[in-house]
């Protein structure tokens, strides 16, 4: 790459001022959730000494965890302006099928864990089909499968209410690190890959005689972003346990990288394939996706199969945190908070605008108003109407700016 | 003058106990605009519906390119090289240009989506039609106006080596200037070769760009006629009262 041909380009001012009018212009993207995201930390960080502390923030990533991989499954379904109200006990009820076919009937988790995601899977089949086939609306049919799950999992926890895990594997996930050298080296490696996927973009287009991204933004954004995820390594290695002579606790939670390889295979089905560009367009305009000759239906059953799916890796998650399930699992806040988490991120309510990562940085969001308010001493009280404030404002933010696109 | 692209001949379409076109002729020839008149109700819309296949026809002959064809579907009318553009445009206002384009039809390796070979093939069609109003075909359909969006919808249509393009009022809703820029886009498919229906209300544009002109009253076919040899008023009369004076209604194109 000759530096001529970077001087040619558009200069870093104009990205900059085409990036400001598209945020006047509504096409906000991830910008909120990043600055809330900074800010409460912030924040947070001023008035505890514990929160920016490497064990409280290991902490964090696992707690945030199962309702962030709820929330990215919920992008599908948000994404068709559907919405998914029984996720989390279909977490519940997945975890359940996983736990019970380890627990009481011996399977290794290698076998049990596909087939309670698969158990998922058929979940949001039924769902799925309920919505696009017959046409009842998806509040209804996730409002009635939220209470009939939630029976189900109350019919499979049985009597005695919580059934223990013991199985090593599947409590590494939310429970081990990988060592301080496997950090570094996972690290190093998805960085690598990082950037040559990105230098690969930006070459096949200027091959092709396209409008590349400005190389000068995209190494600014890619520096800035592998800086901030470097300290988080550097923070996650240093030693956090109590007592350190007794048991070592550092490096990257392995649920780290279960999340990344979701948030990868995620956004490249919704940005790189067929079905994921019919996913936004059934969502913006699924008349003018049905005459482009895309099957909707199929489209729409596949979303929630996809959502439901996702809920019953969540199910693992929280088996693997709680060491058991409980007829609570995925209950209470669980969904609501997935939710917001996908539309703190940026994905649209109105359907046909989000993105994989809004599900992490809302996740995130969550998770760090959680932790933070309880480190300050707030009871659950607070925090539930803090978060819901922040859903409120957060949904406010799209509906708003989505009527500024529309008045343009 | 050579063979129609397309030709129809004593069409037929009832909707229960309505009769709602009636030995239909028509003949649609490439390199021309045909414009397709007649009030509401007069079966302009069935009539095109039957051509791109969404109707069947109770009976007639649909002769494409010469030979005797049957359209059962959209897709087949696709097939054929047969494109609509609706009214209501049916564009996802979520998706850019280039994804609007393809929608339906993406390019792909493999299971990748192709989007530089999209965007290069997107800027080639708009390019060919002259179309220079639209700053970049990566911006969001939503950020475009009325006009752009009618040429993004066209130039959609014309992306598939399709062979005729038909046009529901694609003026309806446009502004003076807009209206102007798009009625030069259709001249311009023409110009390239292809073969236009044009359903219009608005007479001055039918005059402005069309090369025949034909008249439906009633669900028949009141005439068909070059341009040239027509007034706006005889129009008009063919249109409200299905004859007019001076116009030979058996005449062929």
């Amino acid at each position: 790459m000759s530096t001529d041909t970077l001087e040619a380009g558009p200069s870093l001012k104009d990205a900059m001022s085409d990036y400001w009018s598209r945020i006047k212009s509504g096409d906000i993207g991830a910008l909120p959730a990043v600055l809330g995201l900074v800010v409460l930390c912030g924040v947070f960080g001023a008035m505890s000494n514990v929160f920016l502390t490497p064990g409280n923030f290991a902490n964090l990533l696992t707690q945030a965890a199962a309702v962030t991989v709820i929330a990215m499954g919920l992008v599908f379904v948000l994404l068709l302006g559907e919405i998914d109200l029984s996720a989390g006990y279909a977490s519940g009820v997945c975890g359940a099928v996983l736990v019970i076919l380890i627990t009481n009937h011996g399977w290794a988790w290698w076998l049990a864990l596909p087939v309670s995601i698969l158990v998922g899977a058929l979940l949001g089949f039924v769902l799925g089909t309920l919505v696009a086939r017959l046409g009842i609306p998806s509040f209804v049919v996730t409002l009635a499968a939220f209470l009939g799950f939630q029976g189900l999992l109350l019919l499979l926890a049985g009597e005695g209410g919580t059934i223990r895990i013991e199985d090593p594997s599947i409590l590494a996930v939310e429970n081990n690190n990988l060592s301080a050298t496997w950090s570094w080296i996972f690290y190093i490696v998805v960085s690598v890959l990082y950037i040559l996927s990105g230098l690969n973009r930006i070459n096949s287009r200027r091959k092709a005689g396209l409008k590349a991204e400005l190389l000068k933004l995209w190494i600014l954004k890619t520096v800035g972003l592998l800086g901030v995820t470097g300290i988080a390594v550097i923070t996650l290695n240093r030693e956090r346990s109590n007592n350190p002579q007794l048991v070592s606790l550092k490096g990257i939670p392995i649920v780290v990288p279960v999340i990344l390889g979701l948030l990868v295979l995620g956004t490249f089905v919704l940005g790189r394939t067929a079905f994921g560009r019919h996913i936004y367009a059934v969502g913006g305009n699924a008349e003018a996706a049905r005459r482009a000759g895309i099957n909707v239906k199929n489209v729409r059953i596949a979303a929630f199969v996809i959502c439901s799916a996702l809920a019953g890796v969540a199910g693992m998650l929280f088996a693997s945190r709680q060491n058991s399930i409980s007829p609570q699992t995925g209950g209470s806040s669980t969904l609501l908070y997935a939710v917001g988490a996908a539309v703190i991120g940026g994905t649209s309510l109105f359907g046909g605008k989000g993105k994989m990562r809004d599900a992490i940085l809302g996740g995130l969001v969550v998770a760090v108003i959680d932790n933070g308010m309880g480190l300050l001493g707030y009871g659950a009280g607070i925090k539930f109407i803090v978060t819901g404030l922040v859903l409120l404002v957060s949904a406010g933010v799209d509906a708003v700016s989505r009527r500024g696109v529309t008045s343009n | 003058m050579s063979t129609p692209i397309l030709s129809l001949r004593g069409v037929n379409k009832s909707f229960g106990p309505v009769h709602v076109l009636k030995n239909v002729d028509l003949d649609v020839y490439s390199g021309q605009v045909t414009a397709l008149v007649g009030d509401n109700g007069a079966g302009k819309s069935t009539l095109i519906k039957c051509i791109a296949g969404i109707y069947s026809p109770d009976g007639g002959d649909f002769l494409f390119e010469g030979n005797k064809v049957e359209i059962n579907g959209p897709r087949e009318a696709t097939a054929l090289g047969i494109e609509v553009v609706y009214q209501d445009l049916a564009l996802c206002d979520n998706l850019d240009i280039v994804h609007n384009m393809f929608l339906g039809r993406e390019v792909k390796k493999g299971y990748v989506l192709d989007e530089s070979n999209m965007e290069s093939l997107a800027r080639k069609t708009l390019d060919g039609l002259s179309v220079r109003t639209v700053k970049s075909i990566r911006q969001t359909v939503s950020s475009l106006s009325g006009g752009q969006r009618q040429t993004v919808a066209i130039a959609r249509a014309v992306l598939w080596n399709s062979k005729l393009v038909i046009l529901d009022e694609p003026t309806a809703a446009l502004g003076v200037a807009q209206t102007e820029q798009v009625l030069h886009l259709v001249r311009r498919l023409a110009d390239n070769g292809l073969a236009v229906i044009l359903i219009s209300h608005n007479l001055v544009d039918v005059f402005e760009v069309a090369d025949n002109i034909a008249a439906l009253y009633l669900g028949t076919m009141a005439a068909q006629v070059n341009k040239s040899e027509v007034s706006t008023n005889q129009v008009i009369e063919l249109i409200t009262t299905g004859k007019s004076a001076g116009v030979d209604q058996g005449a062929k194109i």
